[in-house]
């Protein structure tokens, strides 16, 4: 029987706040433990949360970048659970009515345009840590977390691959980072990836029963942990057994899932209506004033690279991963002269090896756009070869300075003056007699022997266009 | 000074004249609170060093000429407030070792008008309980006669504002709380509109009924303080922001044309003679004043006992949630995992009427019966909220029993919580519609024990209800009545 593999994705995106969803405690990443916890994260009697308005202003970008409504009136609930990082005994989330309904993310796959329906994404705080290491038994608990702002958004079970799934997956990461509301750190819990993945015969409407598998925290993971789910109730299933729904926990060092609770086990969360926050009302006024402060999203901005600059879709596709890279990018074409599939060879080649090399992003490049701009201006106008913009380029990298003033001062510009190149030809063409008698004899292979010889007369300084044509007149004898 | 027989404006000038400084007043009040605490159990924690202190730095205030109305008066506090280095229980051993590390928005405004931290003033656990029996502290008595409750949950302030321990408290009341014991007790009493006064360091019982408010003998008392306790605070979502009221110079205002409601529900059978009696008695000396009474109708008004029961614990269930034994608060000793430590904590930690609340409110929000109780009982509340609105267009403030009869006998409703919880038939609504409420002195039952008349305004009409209830004082003086305080007559 062949079998079709069904997924859902639920993301959490930590929100990029200066202070947490229903506190003034600031949210930055790595603190001493307990130092980021204020009277509201530690729960104590009397406190009260207030919601954190840039954390709603977020969610309503977000909904704009996805094309969902946004709703005019959602509102905040408590989930309740005892957990010792979970200073009050409940998390406030929403439950009933999101901030955000609807949406669809899209990005190509192998070329062919996908569309992942969106099912909603709302607002809600994140539990604290525990610790279990280093106590001697003991368990320790770090609530720097505690409240942090999370936007979680839960597609519909469109997705069909694991490979369409991390192919969402880097679409939304690259759309939130883009619009900047979250850091897209994944090592650092910024975008945590659970993956509900059920498993039905192919053509069958019906849904099989779904396992929800947590802890995903890169995209190499997310693929490894759906293909190996897909796998085990595949095989559970045609070994005559049943996929019972559950939470399982993915070890990428076991490349295995694992159970974490059955739906048996599963909490009565007893939701209800947090009567401490007041609905959460958004008028066309604020919305308004969300969408001016949005910028044009990577998909508006690849199409019309493509359209302005005659970029391809892969290249418009490569410049459009970051809102930096896009900028570096215009900030070339902002000089005016720059040929766009120049600039987009050597970001994508030369700057991208660079940065790859040095784990550097583009926003921290030795090289800036204005520094390589001036190095391309000069590749242009014949200043400088290939090979020897390379070789400023990693001057530049190394130890700084101006491109020109570099050019000038180590003699790196290219000889393209016609009675100098001329001269050298001549010389070589006297020196070698016997090989001029084969070139014209028609044996062209030689061709290559006078342009290195003449290269390496020139210090490879050259102009290798020029000298081709130099070269090839004199070897013809005209 | 005679503080039988003072208001806090005559305190306030006694201070600016230097008739006594704040030290020598705050001294008054602690040796009463000696004198008397054992017998009525009206405060959990007295720190006189710490009260004198405040009082001295107060007098160097007053020397420099600085005014304001609570400044150098001493006031007692309910223990469900934060206040810094203070001792905060909420009368539950869950937080008897709880010493809080910051003030609630209510003492931090308290402090600013530099007024005494006279001491916190016990309270039924966790603020559930209209007899204040459920204090893990022990009972209040009520001063007019020790075998009798002094009302609950506010018991201790209650208490000691009537038994002249305090010239001033501050009270909270999610059901009843201010209103009900003021009433027992024979004093006056305002929980003002929901969003009035920030809740914020007030530890939460049910917080969309939670409000702060004040306790005093005279409502002219309960106008001078309530500025300090009123204001927009950022920290509590639920406050409202409003332009600043002075509810002193508001309080002279003729009752002549003022249309008084009487709900026929809080006029029906189950109330006791003596109440019926002291509260008609009332409402002649209003008519004789100019008011005229209409009667109105609150149909839904049977519901808010039940709807009430419904809600409160189903927020309290998760209010509470917070007590695990991990933070602060009372720890097991003995446990073997963490589950058994937070059951273990919770158990040892609550006393029986709070578990009983927990977990009815957990019950009632659990998955099947959410809709049948939880919903259904947010339903009936706006039927409820509409009713009221629906009265005021034809009345401009409602009154009636606060309670349908007056203090009773401990033990006397131990065994039923239904009973109790009826007793808080009349004040309930006011909570569920957020309006504010006052209980006033309107005379005393065959017994001797105080009655209470409830004054019921629509929302922000707080100075409205003051002024009405001040014209009554105007002409009686029950508020100026002083119980026995156990005292061999």
């Amino acid at each position: 029987m062949k079998w079709e593999m069904v997924i859902g994705l639920e993301t959490h995106v930590q929100l990029a706040t200066r202070s947490k969803m229903f506190s003034g405690s600031p949210t930055a990443f790595g603190a001493p433990p307990n130092v980021q916890a204020n009277a509201v994260d530690l729960a104590l009697p009397g406190v009260l949360p207030v919601p954190n308005r840039q954390a709603v202003a977020q969610a309503i970008r977000f909904g704009l970048a996805v094309g969902a409504q946004i709703n005019p009136r959602s509102w905040f609930e408590r989930k309740n659970y005892f957990y010792p990082d979970l200073p009050k005994g409940y998390q406030i989330s929403q439950y009933e009515e999101p901030v955000v309904k609807g949406g669809v993310v899209t990005f190509a796959l192998e070329g062919v345009p996908h569309q992942v329906l969106l099912t909603r994404a709302h607002l809600e705080e994140d539990a604290g840590k525990s610790l279990h290491e280093d106590f001697h038994g003991r368990s320790g608990i770090d609530l720097n977390r505690a409240g942090t702002p999370l936007l979680e958004i839960v597609t519909e079970p469109v997705m069909r691959s694991a490979a369409e799934a991390v192919a969402y997956a880097r679409t939304l990461h690259q759309l939130v980072t883009w619009i900047g509301i979250c850091d897209g750190n994944m090592q650092e819990g910024s975008f945590r990836c659970d993956a509900n993945v059920s498993v039905r015969p192919q053509g069958q409407v019906a849904f099989g029963t779904r396992c929800e598998i947590k802890n995903l925290n890169s995209f190499r993971f997310l693929e490894q942990a759906i293909l190996h789910e897909f796998e085990r109730q595949v095989e559970l299933l045609e070994s005559g057994g049943k996929v019972v729904q559950e939470t399982r926990l993915y070890d990428p060092e076991r490349d295995e899932t694992r159970s974490m609770r059955s739906k048996e086990d599963a909490q009565d969360y007893r939701y209800f209506p947090d009567p401490d926050l007041p609905p959460l009302c958004i008028d066309e006024a604020w919305i308004e004033q969300e969408r001016a402060a949005l910028p044009e999203l990577p998909a508006a901005l690849a199409q019309r690279l493509q359209t302005r600059f005659g970029l391809s879709v892969y290249d418009a596709g490569l410049l459009t991963a970051s809102r930096e890279w896009a900028n570096y990018f215009l900030t070339l074409m902002a000089e005016g002269t720059l040929d766009p599939k120049l600039c987009a060879n050597w970001m994508t080649g030369e700057l991208a090896a660079t940065l790859k090399r040095t784990g550097r992003e583009v926003q921290d490049s030795s090289v800036s756009a204005p520094q390589l701009a001036a190095l391309l201006r000069r590749i242009q106008d014949g200043t400088l070869s290939g090979k020897m913009a390379r070789e400023v380029f990693e001057i530049v990298w190394q130890e700084g300075g101006e491109v020109d003033a570099l050019i000038a001062a180590r003699g790196l510009s290219q000889v393209s003056d016609s009675g100098v190149l001329e001269k050298l030809i001549d010389e070589l063409l006297a020196a070698h007699p016997a090989q001029v008698e084969e070139f014209r004899a028609g044996k062209d292979k030689v061709f290559g022997f006078f342009v290195g010889r003449a290269m390496k007369a020139s210090e490879g300084r050259a102009n290798p266009q020029q000298l081709n044509e130099l070269l090839r007149r004199k070897l013809s004898g005209s | 000074m005679n503080l039988d027989d003072t208001s806090l404006r005559m305190l306030c000038a006694g201070l600016r004249e230097r008739t006594f400084s704040s030290e020598e007043l705050t001294q008054a009040y602690l040796q009463r609170i000696e004198q008397y605490n054992t017998r009525l159990g009206c405060f959990i924690t007295v720190d006189p060093e710490r009260s004198l202190s405040q009082a001295r730095a107060a007098d160097i205030r007053l020397a420099r000429g600085e005014g304001g109305p609570l400044l150098g008066i001493p006031v007692a506090h309910k223990d469900i407030f934060c206040t810094e280095g203070w001792l905060t229980t909420c009368g539950s051993r869950m937080l008897s070792n709880f010493v809080a590390p910051y003030d609630a928005h209510v003492i931090q405004r308290f402090k600013e008008a530099g007024s005494v931290i006279l001491g916190k003033t016990n309270m039924d656990e966790f603020a559930m309980g209209s007899s204040n029996e459920t204090s893990f502290y022990g009972p209040v008595h009520n001063p007019w006669q020790l075998t009798h409750v002094p009302g609950g949950s506010s018991g201790g302030s209650a208490a000691a504002v009537a038994a002249r321990l305090a010239p001033l408290a501050t009270a909270t009341d999610t059901g009843g709380s201010i209103r009900q014991p003021a009433a027992f007790c024979g004093i006056s009493g305002l929980k003002p509109t929901y969003g009035r006064v920030s809740r914020y360091g007030m530890i939460a019982f049910a917080s969309s009924l939670d409000q702060g408010g004040l306790m005093a003998p005279s409502a002219a008392d309960l106008a001078w303080s309530l500025g300090t306790l009123t204001g927009f605070d950022e920290r509590d979502a639920t406050s409202v922001a409003r332009p600043e009221e002075d509810f002193g110079a508001q309080l002279e205002h003729s009752l002549e044309g003022l249309r008084i409601g009487l709900p026929r529900q809080y006029f029906g059978s189950g109330i006791a003679p003596g109440v019926a009696q002291a509260v008609e008695e009332a409402l002649r000396v209003y008519e004789s004043r100019g008011a005229r009474l209409v009667e109105v109708d609150l149909p839904h008004s049977e519901l808010s006992v039940p709807v009430y029961y419904v809600l409160a614990p189903a927020e309290a269930s998760s209010n509470l949630s917070r007590y695990d034994g991990v933070r602060y608060g009372w720890r097991a000793s003995q446990y073997g995992d963490l589950n058994e430590m937070i059951a273990r904590s919770r158990a040892e930690g609550f006393g029986a009427e709070v578990k009983l609340r927990i977990l009815t409110g957990a019950y009632v929000l659990s998955q099947g019966y959410y809709d049948a109780y939880y919903l259904q009982a947010q339903r009936v509340r706006r039927l409820i909220q509409q009713d009221f609105l629906q009265a005021f267009e034809q009345c401009d403030v409602l009154m009636g029993p606060t309670t349908p009869s007056t203090a009773f006998r401990f033990g006397d409703k131990g065994s039923d919580p239904v009973q109790m919880y009826l007793s808080d038939i009349f004040t309930i609504g006011v909570n569920l519609a957020g309006l504010p409420g006052m209980s006033i002195p309107v005379g005393f039952d065959g017994q001797g024990l105080p009655v209470g008349l409830q004054l019921i305004g629509p929302h922000f009409s707080e100075a409205r209800l003051l002024a009405v209830a001040h014209g009554y004082q105007q002409a009686t003086d029950w508020h100026a009545r002083v119980p026995g305080r156990g005292e061999q007559a």
